[in-house]
């Protein structure tokens, strides 16, 4: 509540505010290339991951970014929580709350569920992903891969193509790089393209090589099948041919274009093997990057807790 | 100068640089082999000193020691006390810390927190065969049991006073100031 710092979104950060965090994540990618890859710093807190959606990468990198910093963890999933013998979401915090945690690490399946938390829960809250709103260190992470290959954000071209309507990651993108001056362009199915969506602060087309021309990062989102109720589009193979990104498509974009993607990959729909696995992907980078940003993501919100 | 301040040289440029000398052959006697020895220096001052302590030892005896940069804020017992969080910085330790016989370089030892924030930090880079604190000033008042090896200058103070280390480097001037009162936390812990 009062003076507790939270993390629920990057539509709510200034420029400079981002640009603080991903400074501190650089500062703590340091951490990881050491022997000891472990510091005393939030010794004695607590940090709970809540994860009531499934989830292992975002959570397992929370759960090692807390190790690292020396909180003690709580890490409760879905299928084990009260949740499934219908206890509700705030029934679920508030007793987690009785032991005094300090960081609440939130995955729900509903927008501003973490928000929800925040206003009622003397914890700081960090979202790991709300439904399809936001996903906000999954945002800081793609920002940092960026800026350490590129040097700069700003005036950068950065498509992003696929689901745009279901995906949370694609909305802390948007906000995120709008944010700090790149030029957004979102791309998908006319099923997939939300009107609207350029009041993020990005601009929209349903023509994939309109999107990529030029392109300093090509950013592909995942085909999530699992969350798709109903069918979108005709078939994987119309998709990857009209939506996926080849290494013909890949070539209308700048010759030193990133190709980059939030995990896991259906390959063969969104991406063609040869350019997941082509040194103009940074993936991998992404995946280690989300360990510093989500490091300096609990350091940031640990530390407003008694000021 | 402000009339509001109490303020006292207490090191010039000739008397800093006769002090660092003097470190520099202290280190050079005790510190053998030499080609062992590496100079860590404390964020944000130790550093330059302690790179100024490398041009000396490689003038005397031909050896250049590594320098390693080493930022203590994540070891800080008062990392979460103060309102705005410290920047942190990379520490950078370009050498094998297993083995090494480890001079750390800091400009004011006070309290001895820094140098235990220090000592944490570079043994979670490995096992030293040995850590030494070179400082340029020893101000007294320790709250924890801890010595330098190697004193540039001994400096009486009260305890809130405060010492103002400026260097080249960074400030543009060689000097080192008594001032009646603290102007800022954390400065010369």
């Amino acid at each position: 509540m009062r003076g507790r710092r939270h993390l629920l979104e990057l539509a709510a950060l200034s420029a400079p505010e981002i640009e603080h965090l991903l400074d501190l994540a650089d500062s703590f990618g340091g951490i990881t290339q050491r022997a000891i890859k472990k510091v005393p710093t939030l010794r004695g807190r607590t940090v709970v991951n809540l994860f009531l959606e499934a989830s292992t990468r975002t959570r397992t990198s929370f759960e090692l970014a807390a190790k690292r910093l020396s909180a003690d963890t709580l890490s409760i999933s879905g299928g084990s929580s009260s949740v499934v013998k219908g206890e509700t979401l705030l029934d679920t915090a508030r007793n987690l709350a009785a032991y005094q945690p300090d960081i609440i690490v939130l995955r729900h399946r509903h927008a501003g569920a973490p928000h929800l938390l925040a206003a009622n829960i003397d914890a700081s809250i960090v979202n790991a992903g709300d439904g399809a709103h936001e996903h906000p260190t999954q945002g800081l992470l793609d920002l940092l891969t960026i800026r350490q290959h590129k040097r700069r954000i700003d005036g950068l071209k950065v498509a992003i193509i696929g689901d745009i309507a279901h995906s949370r990651v694609a909305r802390s993108a948007i906000v995120g790089l709008s944010r700090l001056g790149a030029q957004v362009v979102v791309c998908g199915p006319p099923t997939m393209l939300p009107p609207g969506i350029e009041a993020l602060g990005c601009t929209a087309t349903l023509c994939r090589d309109e999107a990529v021309a030029d392109a300093d990062v090509v950013m592909m989102l995942r085909i999530q099948k699992e969350r798709l109720s109903e069918e979108l589009f005709p078939s994987d193979r119309e998709y990857a041919r009209r939506y996926g990104l080849d290494s013909a498509t890949l070539r209308k974009a700048k010759p030193d274009c990133l190709v980059m993607h939030p995990g896991p990959i259906n390959r063969g729909v969104e991406l063609e093997p040869a350019v997941a696995d082509g040194p103009q992907s940074i993936i991998l980078d992404q995946v280690t990057n989300g360990l510093s940003v989500r490091m300096a993501v609990l350091y940031h919100c640990a530390g407003g807790g008694e000021a | 100068m402000s009339a509001l301040v109490d303020r006292r040289l207490v090191l010039d440029a000739t008397a800093m640089r006769r002090a660092i000398r003097r470190l520099a052959h202290e280190i050079i006697e005790k510190c053998e082999p030499l080609d062992r020895l590496a100079l860590v220096g404390v964020r944000t001052r130790g550093v330059p000193l302690a790179h100024r302590l490398q041009a000396l030892v490689h003038e005397v005896e031909g050896v250049r020691p590594p320098v390693g940069e080493l930022d203590i804020t994540l070891y800080r017992d008062d990392v979460f006390e103060g309102l705005d969080l410290p920047v942190v910085q990379p520490t950078v330790l370009p050498f094998e810390v297993a083995g090494r016989s480890i001079v750390l370089v800091d400009d004011v030892l006070f309290t001895g927190r820094t140098t235990r924030a220090a000592l944490d930090a570079v043994m979670d880079w490995g096992r030293p065969r040995a850590v030494h604190l070179a400082v340029l000033v020893d101000r007294g008042h320790r709250e924890l049991p801890l010595h330098a090896d190697f004193i540039g200058a001994r400096i009486e103070t009260q305890r809130d006073e405060s010492i103002r280390v400026q260097l080249c480097e960074i400030d543009g001037v060689d000097r080192v100031d008594l001032q009646g009162r603290p102007e800022r936390r954390g400065e010369d812990a």
